[in-house]
Formats: structure tokens, C-alpha cells, sequence
């Protein structure tokens, strides 16, 4: 499976925020890195389809994302930096099987997926919870768990582990690692980003640098000095 | 005391159908509407306890469905004191609380999706109308996740209003507060979205 940006241009107002944006990304782990205000977001959101690019396009399995963007969000995860925004629902388990409702599976099927998910994230304890009484990384972990019980093909995660202490970043970091989808990380870790196979690093929306890890520190440390 | 406030457990009004129980709950809520006498409060509050007791609730999460109600009951009772006799003062102030535990006692003992699915299987003649059940029940869950949710940016903003030296400003606290909504239901619409809402 293969995620296709051919030469995306976007603009918010009258800022251009990405700009000759042509990159195709077939790697299991990619990093994005960049400073502030660099299109990071802003590039992870044209993954699928929350943003619609206004030249270029986007393509995941070969759906444009401006055609077809409800098909490409059921391939392509996203988990964002504020886990609060994405519980939707008030106890960890409906959170859970929230996202399981347009498979329409029988109770006892959705109750299995769902605990089986609960358990592989350590939250089977919590089952039942209140979703707000989580800690903030027990939160993100819920919000990670509640995307990849759909089963996406991708999963494109907007700073994951900001929020997060040390322990709960090491938690969902592990996670990522090991999962066996393809997984897209926008991080400011520079730590985290020597696990990825490739690194595009973003410098006022482009692509400055394109490639493994240490030689992208290395680039993204000489544009700040 | 809406935020999901379930509390696992197997008494027979836990295992009883979530549809039973909200159509229990209305009829109840009536019957309290009507029973004025000081005698059939009496009896309906043995009820409610009776029912708690049932429930095997712990007196502490009984009270927490209550609580809410601690300020709201005085002047309750002050305003009825001054417009009727005291029997019927108290009666009409006893009776909001008992339908209050009631509703409560639903809610401790029936889980979110529970209730949610027997409201959508209720609201399904309303179909005909035009009316999607699911989605009225979505926004209904949502509504109820929000609470805690924008609990937690007020308490952020005053703590910030309070770090800037700025105790009682009305308006830094409100600008910040709607501003921090606004931007929070955003975010969660995006979240819907890229969760698969959209389709
Ligand atoms: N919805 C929007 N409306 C207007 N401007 C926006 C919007 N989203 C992003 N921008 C602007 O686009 C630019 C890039 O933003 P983006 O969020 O992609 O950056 P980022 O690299 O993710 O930064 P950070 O590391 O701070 O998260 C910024 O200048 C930002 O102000
Ligand atoms: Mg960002």
C-alpha cells in the first residue's frame, strides 16, 4: 500500500503553509520532524483527507483523498496530540465500540473486540470507567486503542506523546513500534524518530530533507543553528 | 452527576432492561408529580431507598446523584415557603429530590450505551418524521462527555485567571472559557471525522 502526495500546495488565508509537496511513502515507520508552524500538522491531516490539499493530491491505496475521503479515513488512522478531543464517548469501553458501529457487529461480537482491545492496551481494569477519570496518558492510550480496533491500514499520529510523561511516552511509543500497521509519527523527539525507516523533515512547508534518521537530526539541527 | 456515572454490578435492577427502567422512571416521576399527601411521600421515599437498597448502591455514590441538589433545595424551599403552606413546601422540595434519585439510580445502575440504545429504540417512530435516532443518540452521548470536559477547561482557565492575579474578572474568565469550547468542539469534530463520522 502506498500513500502518493504529488505536488501539493495549501494555503490557509493568504499563508502558504505546504509547498511543493511531492513525496511517496511506502516505508513501515516514517518520521516527520520540523520546527513550529513547519506544515507538519498540516501535511498529517492531508493523510486523510481532513485536509483537502488546494493543488496537488493526495493518494492512499490509490483513493484520492478528495474523492473518496470517507474510504481513505477507514484505511488511515489518525490519533491527534489532545487525547481529551477524541474520546467521544463518557466510559472507555463505549469508546472503544464507538468506532466499531459501522461493522455493525452482533453485542457479544463487539463486546469481545472490545475487550480483547481493552486488555492488549492494559486498560481492561478501567473498562468501565468514566473516560475523563483516565490519567492523560491512560487517555491517549484509550484514543490509540478506540482507532486501531478498526483496523486501519495506516496510522498517522500528530504528536502522540506530548502530553505525556516519561513512562506513558515509552508506553505508546513501545505500542507503535510494535504494531504491525504502518505507522506515520509527527514528533519533536528526536529520540523516537531514530526508531523510523525514513524522516522527512519540514522547513516553512517543504520538504527540506528526506531520508534515515541520523542524517535527519542532523539536517533539522543545522537549520536551527 | 450525568457523566457516566455507572457503577458495575449484578442486582436484579442492574441485569433489568434499560428500556424498563426509563419507562419505570417516567411513570414513577408522574406518580410523584401527583402524590401531594405528606403520607405518600413518605411511602414514595421508603420506595426510593428501598430501590437504592436493592441496587446494593454505596450510601457514598447515593449521595453523590443527590448532591448537586444541596444548594438548590434551600431556596427551593424559601421561595415555596413564601408562596404556599409549609406541608405542601416540603412535600413539593422532597419530591424533586426523590425524582432526581431516581433518575440517579438509573444512571448508577445502566450503562451509557444501555440507555442510549433503548432511547434509540424508543425514538424509532420518529423515524417517520425525519428524525435519525442514531444521531440523536450520538449527540446525546456526546453532550454527556462534554460535561466533565468543559468541567476541565473552566478549572484551567480560573487557575490561570488566578496565577495572573485576576480573581473575579467575569470576562477572564468568560472569553477564555468560550474561546477554549470553541476550540475544543472543533477539534472533537475533526476527531469525529477522522474516526469514520462522515459516512
Ligand atoms: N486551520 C488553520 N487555519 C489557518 N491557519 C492554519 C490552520 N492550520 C494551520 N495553520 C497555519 O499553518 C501553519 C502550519 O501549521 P501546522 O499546524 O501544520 O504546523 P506544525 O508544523 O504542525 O507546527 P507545530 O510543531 O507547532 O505543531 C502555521 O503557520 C499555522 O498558523
Ligand atoms: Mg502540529
Amino acid at each position: 500500500m502506498t500513500i502518493e502526495v504529488c505536488g501539493v500546495r495549501h494555503s490557509f488565508e493568504s499563508r502558504t503553509v505546504l509547498r511543493d509537496v511531492d513525496v511517496t511513502l511506502t516505508e513501515h515507520r516514517v518520521g516527520v520532524i520540523g520546527a513550529n508552524g513547519s506544515g507538519k500538522s498540516t501535511f498529517a491531516r492531508l493523510l486523510n483527507g481532513l485536509v483537502v490539499p488546494q493543488h496537488g493530491s493526495v493518494r492512499v491505496d490509490g483513493l484520492d483523498t478528495r474523492s473518496d475521503g470517507a474510504e481513505v479515513r477507514r484505511r488511515v488512522g489518525f490519533v491527534f496530540t489532545d487525547p481529551d478531543a477524541q474520546i467521544v464517548m463518557p466510559t472507555v469501553a463505549e469508546d472503544v465500540a464507538f468506532g466499531l458501529r459501522p461493522q455493525r457487529l452482533s453485542k457479544p461480537d463487539t463486546r469481545q473486540v472490545v475487550d480483547e482491545a481493552l486488555s492488549d492496551f492494559g486498560l481492561s481494569s478501567h473498562r468501565d470507567h468514566p473516560a475523563h477519570l483516565l490519567s492523560g496518558g491512560q487517555k491517549q492510550l484509550l484514543a490509540l486503542c478506540s482507532v486501531l480496533v478498526t483496523e486501519p491500514k495506516v496510522l498517522v499520529c500528530d504528536e502522540p506523546t506530548t502530553l505525556l510523561d516519561l513512562r506513558n511516552t515509552r508506553r505508546v511509543l513501545d505500542l507503535l513500534s510494535r504494531i504491525s500497521q504502518r505507522v506515520i509519527l509527527v514528533t519533536h523527539d528526536l529520540e523516537a524518530v531514530q526508531r523510523m525507516d525514513r524522516v522527512l523533515v519540514f522547513d516553512q512547508g517543504r520538504i527540506a530533507h528526506d531520508g534515515p534518521p541520523p542524517d535527519a537530526v542532523a539536517h533539522y539541527r543545522s537549520l536551527v543553528e | 452527576m450525568i457523566t457516566g456515572a455507572y457503577v458495575a454490578g449484578t442486582s436484579p435492577l442492574h441485569r433489568a432492561p434499560a428500556g424498563g427502567k426509563l419507562a419505570g422512571l417516567a411513570l414513577a416521576c408522574t406518580a410523584l408529580l401527583l402524590a401531594r399527601e405528606p403520607w405518600s411521600v413518605g411511602v414514595a421515599a421508603a420506595g426510593v431507598a428501598a430501590m437504592y437498597a436493592l441496587a446494593r448502591v454505596r450510601p457514598a455514590a447515593a449521595w453523590a446523584q443527590v448532591r448537586p441538589l444541596r444548594w438548590f433545595v434551600p431556596v427551593l424551599l424559601v421561595v415555596q415557603l413564601l408562596i404556599t403552606d409549609a406541608g405542601s413546601a416540603v412535600s413539593l422540595t422532597a419530591r424533586i429530590v426523590l425524582a432526581v434519585a431516581l433518575a440517579g439510580l438509573v444512571t448508577l445502575t445502566t450503562r451509557m450505551s444501555e440507555l442510549m440504545g433503548a432511547l434509540e429504540r424508543g425514538m424509532s417512530p420518529l423515524r417517520r418524521v425525519g428524525v435519525d435516532p442514531r444521531r440523536v443518540s450520538l449527540l446525546l452521548s456526546l453532550a454527556i462527555r462534554s460535561v466533565p470536559v468543559v468541567a476541565g477547561i473552566a478549572g484551567r482557565v480560573r487557575d490561570a485567571q488566578r496565577a495572573r492575579g485576576r480573581e473575579r474578572s467575569i470576562r477572564a474568565f468568560a472569553v477564555p472559557l468560550v474561546v477554549g469550547v470553541l476550540r475544543q468542539a472543533d477539534a472533537l469534530g475533526e476527531a469525529l471525522q477522522a474516526r469514520g463520522l462522515d459516512d
